[in-house]
């Protein structure tokens, strides 16, 4: 365990460069932005990203909702990743809105045609949070019209829980999100769905290093949308989205993905554009467990 | 309540001499005849060696040769397993041993990273 009297900015220097020195490797999760594949964290690694989403409601103001992502493979069975979210809106206010902590758990060892996963999230937002990383029951373009001034107020305490199936087949990746979310004081259940399919653009590595081998491009595309309530459940007054994914990774392992949204219904934002730069520290734990215990051995 | 003890102590057991294994041992013996298609390809190898840098070294090392609890992979079983049974490895890893599953690479990459390993001499490892 981490003995905090070892705590110093020795460590901290450490371990900073370390991490800058240690090897990337890949995050292989593929273009998605909002769908979950099965595909966990490597056991010690540290993903860290920046996933954007930029629209204009018809009747608000422009806005950047950012959720920055620390994930981490605790074990083979088990990724953890923690949130923070927060927005900027033009002619208004850049805030914090809050966090989520989220936890996937691998049931079924080895692989086969579809293989399940179970995703657990708690979030501490509040209702000016515009990171928009799922649809469930009637979310939609309302929810992102109303000034932060207002919204910021409202607390949103919910539990979220997600059935993830996932395969891969010739190269295809493919994936479907079942959704569950309830607040922790009151509304109903609410419900949503995501799906996505993708596939790299050569599915043979080439021998040479290289930023532009087309191995090292994704293409997809999601589809996701709310459901409604426990009582209530169904299309009707719901918005779906559908949005073209593309994921493009350098040799260093940094990975740029863009993915511009369309909204289907009535009741969708009519466009967003999603990015996002994600990074891998491979072997983060060990790394920083050999920063801690070597300074810990000194006398 | 004895016959119930038989069968606890023989489920320990099983667990424990399954832990203890290799990996390479669990793989189900009808994989052991799948080929690698691209066997003997330079190309082939040479992919695999920087694929092997990028997805296997940060735990394997570099050089193959093991980092805390991941085993060496330039041990005699490595070289003599059958290319069916290390694309079994590659495919379902180990959860519970920390050995991640490599479905998500396409098959030919991972096809590649065999055609690495199966190579019994030292390969300079693509950085």
């Amino acid at each position: 365990m981490f003995d905090s009297r070892h705590l110093s900015w020795w460590n901290l220097l450490v371990v900073t460069l370390v991490v800058l020195a240690t090897p990337t490797t890949w995050a292989g999760e593929g273009p998605f932005f909002i769908t979950y594949t099965h595909q966990m964290e490597e056991p010690g690694n540290l993903e860290v990203a920046s996933k954007d989403v930029i629209g204009k409601p018809g009747n608000g103001n422009r806005f950047l909702g950012d959720a920055t992502e620390f994930e981490y493979g605790v074990k083979g069975w088990w990724t953890t990743e923690v949130y923070l979210d927060g927005q900027a809106t033009g002619r208004e206010s850049a805030l914090f809105t809050g966090y989520r902590w989220e936890n996937r758990f691998r049931v079924i060892s080895h692989e086969h045609w579809i293989n399940p996963v179970l995703y657990l999230e708690f979030e501490n937002i509040n209702g000016a949070d515009k990171s928009l990383l799922e649809v469930v029951n009637h979310d939609g373009k309302d929810d992102v019209t109303g000034p932060n001034s207002e919204t910021r107020s409202e607390k949103k305490r919910e539990i979220e829980a997600k059935l993830i199936l996932g395969s891969y087949y010739r190269g295809w990746t493919i994936a479907e999100n079942f959704i569950a979310e309830k607040n922790v004081r009151h509304e109903p259940y609410e419900f949503g769905y995501a799906v996505g399919i993708s596939r790299p653009l050569a599915l043979a590595a080439k021998p040479d290093r290289c930023n532009f081998c087309p191995e090292n491009l994704q293409m997809g595309v999601e589809l996701y949308g709310g459901l409604g309530t426990h009582d209530a459940f169904g299309f009707r007054g719901t918005s779906h989205y559908v949005a073209p994914t593309v994921a493009w990774t350098l040799a260093n392992g940094t990975t740029f993905q863009v993915s511009p949204t369309f909204g289907v219904t009535d009741a969708s934002a009519h466009f967003l554009l999603r990015f996002c730069v994600s990074y891998e520290i491979t072997q983060f734990g060990r790394t920083v467990e050999r920063a801690f215990r070597g300074h810990g051995a000194r006398p | 309540m004895k016959s119930w003890r038989i069968v606890i102590g023989c489920c320990l057991l099983t667990a424990t001499s399954a832990r203890v294994g290799s990996l390479l041992q669990q793989a189900p013996s009808e994989v052991a005849d799948k080929r690698n298609p691209l066997q003997g390809s330079d190309k082939a190898r040479r992919a695999g060696a920087k694929l092997y840098a990028r997805e296997c070294a940060p735990c394997h090392g570099p050089k193959r040769e093991g980092i805390g609890k991941a085993p060496p992979l330039n041990r005699a079983d490595v070289y003599r397993a059958s290319p069916g049974t290390l694309y079994w490895v590659l495919r379902n890893g180990s959860l519970h041993r920390g050995m991640p599953s490599f479905a998500h690479l396409p098959e030919p990459e991972r096809w590649e990273i065999i055609t690495f390993l199966h190579e019994v001499e030292e390969t300079p490892v693509a950085r």
